[in-house]
């Protein structure tokens, strides 16, 4: 594979997401290495090819916000807002990924390896995310479809307000949120969790061990007796 | 000698200025449902206004133009400070955010035929943009939400503009409301929710938090548009002076401010009439605030929430705006609540000019709903002409006033071309009251 490298010391940010903005035709199948990243925000954002990026170190805020179709890898750790609204593609943080961590996403994979923290998954839109650690309170609010996968435990308020996503996590939950109970996992749930823990890395953990949570699907509709729930 | 028992003249029936009636059947419906009043529209209580304020003409002291002689220009550049491309409008008067969802389909027709027809821009809202929305609008600002409902890259690539939403006037500091009635397959679908749910919209960002979050973001969205787009952001007014001043610091292109005047497609009767404050209060604040900044003019300025005709919109830009935008008055030009359907909104137990239950989806002039039978009622290509047409006569009403003030450029309209009648309005826009040099809270103007 034909490999590209840029240094973010040397190259101004701009230059490089314009270049990774080209046309399909020049990045398909291409690799890109940037080094130096040193934390700078909005590193490889709105990608909409089939190229492979390395990030070789920290990033800011949004890394491979937006992307679609392309396959972005963090060798570090992610500020806020990791892969946030990503439509498809793969994002793979292999550090910590601070808060907000796929916000919005409607499609595609978001892996951490490490832990990530407040409001993970806010408002997911149907894609899939993965944490290898633990997630921070308040993650998966308001989460409309997809899947939330969390090999460690959970903060507070899980799930609040939650429309149809999935949420498995194996570990401890402190608290789930308004209108989010436990569920039970069927077959075909079942079978998203092992797809998924699959194409994460993780095919040595048993679905066996996580618990499913989603809607009761109470607060769909305004409801005055569930006003002490708003 | 005292009148007999039953001939003592009785006092006319006094209405409690406190309990008057409107009051008196909001505790009743209060006490009826148990629930709070959910409608559409914008403040409806009377505020101090345009209509507060008066031009002043040219005389011996100022020289006027000739009208439809002279020339007026009325065209606007928006996004100058950051992006590649900027806008150009030939008129400053353009369409408000409103949804696919709170509006059906052919009215979002409508409003781009319309805009597109004199030159100006519309705008998308919460839910994301549709084709007919696209391919009708020559110029589309595509809304950024924080229900980000129906967000889409390649729909960021294909507006004209995009306008990060933090506020708007009838609301500011709540989300947005789509009732399960106007929840349709295709709105549950663009939005990726169950059909039919009461969909509740986020009141905050949920990728950002403060003002240097918003920096970051607003650079996210530019680097993904490669700078090229001018990048608004949207505020309703509540404390304009800092919220603008933070909203350029953040690198806004554009400032869109929003009174409590402006319509929403639903929400809270309370929250609409009690939060907010009158678009007149908060141009002033707004343009100090650019001017304090060394931005007046390089980051522009759209205000918004009861513009209806030429005339608000000249004052507005002579206070400091260099565009105004329109959603209410909009839908009226298109037909929403017309005497001639009386009949109708009679059965739903309001009148024209009243109708405000838009969130029930029953719109009789097939506007504010997703029903397929009253949707059909609604003529896209007619509503758009006389949208162009209300749009026409708004700036020419603009450049009469304009030409006789004096002023070759709507944009040329200034402070001093105006005078306040009250001393409320006076003290708002930083106009002396008519007839004297005091404006209330300086020392001198």
């Amino acid at each position: 594979m034909e490999s590209i490298k840029y240094d973010l010391a040397k190259t101004p940010l701009r230059e490089v997401n314009q270049f990774l903005h080209s046309d399909a035709s020049v990045l398909n199948g291409k690799h890109i290495d940037i080094q130096n990243p040193n934390g700078a925000h909005n590193i490889a954002v709105g990608l909409k090819s089939e190229a492979k990026v390395n990030i070789h170190g920290h990033a800011g805020y949004y890394a491979a916000g937006m992307n679609q179709i392309a396959d972005v890898t963090i060798e570090g750790s992610v500020g806020a807002g990791v892969a946030e609204n990503m439509m498809s593609g793969r994002v793979h943080v292999k550090g910590f990924a601070s808060n907000a961590a796929g916000a919005t996403a409607q499609g595609g994979l978001l892996v951490i390896d490490g832990d990530a923290g407040l409001r993970c998954a806010i408002s997911l839109k149907g894609a899939d995310i993965v944490v290898g650690g633990s997630v921070g309170s308040f993650s998966a609010f308001m989460a409309q479809a997809g899947n939330l996968v969390v090999l460690g435990d959970a903060g507070e308020g899980l799930g609040d307000s939650i429309y149809e996503a999935r949420l498995f996590v194996r570990g401890k939950v402190k608290s789930l949120g308004a209108d989010c109970e436990v569920k039970t996992m069927g077959p075909e749930e079942r079978k998203i969790l092992v797809d998924l823990l699959s194409r994460s890395g993780h095919s040595d953990v048993s679905p066996e061990s996580f618990t499913l949570y989603g809607s009761a699907r109470t607060l769909y509709h305004f409801n005055v007796a569930k006003s002490g729930a708003y | 000698m005292a009148d007999t028992p039953n001939k003592i003249p009785q006092t006319e029936p006094h209405q409690s200025w406190t309990f008057d009636k409107l009051t008196n059947s909001q505790i009743r419906r209060a006490a009826a449902t148990g629930i709070y009043d959910i409608r559409g529209g914008g403040a409806k209580r009377k505020v101090p206004h345009f209509d507060d304020l008066l031009f002043l003409g040219a005389s011996v002291s100022r020289y006027p133009l000739e009208g439809y002689r002279e020339k007026c220009g009325t065209d606007v550049v928006l996004g100058t400070r950051f992006a590649k491309k900027p806008i150009h409008l030939k008129t400053p008067v353009t369409i408000a955010g409103m949804s696919f969802g709170a509006l059906s389909a052919p009215a979002k027709e409508a409003l781009g035929r319309g805009a597109g027809a004199v030159g100006t821009s519309t705008t998308t809202g919460d839910g994301g943009m549709t084709p007919e929305e696209r391919g009708q609008s020559k110029i589309l600002v595509y809304q950024y939400l924080p229900s980000r409902y129906g967000m889409n890259p390649d729909d960021l690539r294909k507006a004209d503009a995009i306008e990060v939403v933090i506020g708007q006037g009838a609301k500011p500091g709540g989300g947005g409301m789509l009732l399960g009635q106007k929840i349709s397959a295709r709105v549950a679908k663009m939005r990726c929710l169950p059909e039919g749910i009461d969909q509740r919209s986020s009141c905050r960002h949920p990728d950002w938090t403060g003002p240097d979050d918003l920096e970051i973001k607003i650079a996210e969205i530019r680097e993904i548009t490669d700078w090229e787009k001018p990048i608004y952001v949207k505020i309703g007014a509540t404390r304009p002076y800092f919220d603008v001043a933070l909203a350029v610091k953040a690198g806004a292109d554009v400032v869109v401010l929003d009174g409590m005047q402006g319509g929403t497609a639903a929400t809270q009767e309370v929250f609409i009439e009690h939060v907010g404050i009158p678009i007149l209060a908060a141009i002033r604040p707004a343009v100090q605030a650019l001017q304090d900044l060394g931005m007046h003019r390089k980051v522009q300025l759209i205000v918004s929430g009861g513009i209806r005709n030429g005339a608000d919109v000249a004052k507005a830009m002579a206070l400091g705006a260099d565009a105004v935008a329109i959603g209410t008055a909009a839908l009226i030009a298109m037909g929403d609540n017309d005497p001639a359907l009386e009949a109708e909104y009679n059965k739903l137990g309001t009148t024209a000019g009243a109708y405000d239950d838009w969130h029930e989806g029953r719109d009789p002039a097939g506007i504010t709903t997703q029903d397929p039978e009253l949707m059909k009622r609604f003529d896209p290509v007619k509503g758009g002409q006389r949208l162009a047409n209300y749009l026409t006569v708004m700036t020419m009403e603009a450049q009469v006033i304009a030409r006789a003030c004096g002023k070759s450029h709507l944009h040329n309209l200034e402070p001093e071309d105006l005078v306040a009648l009250t001393i409320e309005a006076s003290a708002m826009a930083k106009v002396p009251l008519a007839g004297t040099n005091w404006i209330p809270g300086m020392d001198k103007f």
